[in-house]
């Protein structure tokens, strides 16, 4: 897909009088020259891959390969079974599937890089804990994930999708706006809607550190995911409600990428500041190293 | 610049690192294929975060694993170490450092039976990678198109040979890089294509005086 901008996919919405899923389709079928049918059954592979790392991820309590996390998907769902959780059925599910996908990929099972592994919770948890909230098709989660998948496009080529470039929220801000959008998308929002809670969540990231305990992408990646699993809804809602974002998506992407260029070496992906470098953090680096 | 969807809601790998894991296996994986054999022998020298963290990230076995041939979404990369010794496979692990590169670069000097490939490469971000360097000779591939990979010897008309050839299999050049080392030396030349280059025409390729080469690696 060829998309440079977010006003571009919005003129493009608006010209054909289509949503933003519908865009992405013909852009990917016109790049890659398969049909819009093949391309969607590769998407409905890949959401599969998702819910299988979601749902690998609460049955299980197996440890990352350092040791240093593992366990505390499984830990939320039972809690989740158990109690009454303080978020709703919704969004705690969101959480319980992130922190699943996360543990998962730390303990490297496969996941779906959306956009990157260290973030690979954040859309799968929101779309999948929507789908058994409102019981929308699997077909219909997809347009979502096509609908992410065009602001992340936007973000890779504007900006960055590296912790190592731009900071962690480069990764978790991305999936966090692409998450929003997705669910904008499959709750029926408009283009714009769809964009506003993307703008939204990633406003909300950013200046967000990559700072993980040892170089790891464990600590704190993956409970942030569960976290912002949950802003991404709190977007969403808002933007549906009608809430616009006061900067527009493309300023805020231009934005998180100067942040991501000021910010210092050592909290990009180095292990050299932040978490990684205080005293429990360099601790757990000297026993595992 | 276009990006593909399935690099943004992909690639489907094994954790827990797309920089880390599947970057580095899709290097691993194109030292593979331009050795066109089962490789040997490794060196793998890992440069910057990749020197700090590979262990903990699974980095050494996700090099190995593209090594072996597995893709990003392979499960038994996890256990590529001891398949590797299992199939004949000697690897051996360093660290370097230099500031010049990309964080997040690796450099594999591999051998199958009777090829020897050295190849630089940096992982990006999100799992994709840039090759820097094949044998020595500077180089710009990511591999988001279907790419054919020429050596052969610096000569008047190679070019003109390699642009006949393709042409008359009707097959377009979307984008054509040159690197030599010296005039008349060694020259890596890369020749993105719209579709992937059949073998026929890659062995019309390899008959032109002063190829000594044609690799073939569809976009993956």
């Amino acid at each position: 897909m060829d998309i440079p901008s977010i006003d571009y996919l919005l003129d493009e919405t608006a010209k054909n009088g289509q949503p933003i899923w519908q865009v992405v389709l013909r852009e990917e079928q016109s790049d890659s020259g398969s049909s819009q049918e093949s391309v969607l059954e590769r998407a409905m592979v890949t959401y599969e891959v998702m819910k299988n790392a979601a749902m690998s991820g609460i049955a299980s309590d197996m440890k990352s390969v350092s040791g240093l996390t593992g366990g505390d998907a499984a830990k939320y769902y039972n809690y989740l079974r158990n109690h009454k959780s303080l978020l709703g059925s919704m969004e705690s599910r969101a959480v319980a599937y992130a922190l699943g996908t996360s543990g998962y990929n730390a303990a490297m099972g496969v996941v779906v890089a959306c956009p990157t592994a260290g973030a690979a919770g954040i859309v799968p948890g929101v779309l999948i804990a929507a789908q058994e909230e409102y019981g929308f098709s699997d077909r219909e989660a997809v347009y979502g994930l096509l609908t992410a998948s065009a602001i992340g496009g936007v973000v890779a080529t504007r900006a960055t999708i590296s912790g190592a470039a731009g900071g962690c929220q480069a990764e978790c801000g991305t999936a966090c706006a692409m998450a929003a959008a997705a669910l904008v998308e499959v709750m029926g929002g408009s283009p714009r809607q769809c964009t506003d809670a993307a703008a939204l969540a990633l406003k909300n990231c950013l200046g967000l550190a990559c700072d993980p305990v040892a170089g790891l992408v464990e600590v704190p990646c993956v409970k942030r995911n569960g976290v912002y699993a949950v802003m991404a809804i709190s977007a969403a809602d808002m933007a549906l409600a009608g809430i616009r974002s006061f900067i527009p998506l493309d300023e805020v992407i231009d934005a998180m990428y100067q942040i991501g260029c000021a910010m210092p070496s050592c909290i990009r992906e180095t292990a050299e500041g932040g978490l990684a470098t205080t005293p429990t953090g360099l601790a757990a680096k000297r026993r595992m190293f | 610049m276009s990006i593909g969807l399935f690099d943004i809601m992909g690639p489907i790998t094994i954790g827990p690192s797309s920089s880390h894991t599947a970057g580095a296996v899709r290097i691993g994986l194109v030292c593979r294929m331009l050795l066109e054999d089962e490789v040997k022998s490794a060196k793998i020298t890992f440069y910057g975060s990749f020197a700090d963290t590979y262990h903990g990230h699974g980095t050494d076995k996700a090099v190995v694993g593209g090594l072996l041939g597995f893709r990003t979404d392979n499960e038994k990369i996890r256990e590529s170490l001891r398949l590797a010794e299992f199939r004949g496979l000697s690897y051996e692990f360093h660290t370097a450092d230099d500031p010049k590169l990309h964080p997040n670069t690796v450099l594999i000097e591999a051998s199958s039976r009777e090829k020897t490939v050295r190849v630089q490469g940096a992982s990006v971000g999100g799992g994709a990678i840039r090759i820097t360097e094949i044998n020595g000779m500077p180089v710009q591939i990511s591999f988001v198109e279907d790419t054919l990979i020429l050596f052969h010897r610096d000569a008047p008309g190679v070019l003109a040979s390699i642009a006949h050839i393709l042409s008359s299999n009707g097959y377009n050049i979307g984008n054509l890089r040159l690197s030599r080392t010296r005039r008349e030396g060694d020259v890596i030349t890369v020749v993105e294509t719209d579709v992937p280059v059949d073998g026929t025409t890659a062995g019309q390729l390899c008959s032109v005086e002063s190829v000594s080469e044609a690799v073939v690696i569809p976009h993956f």
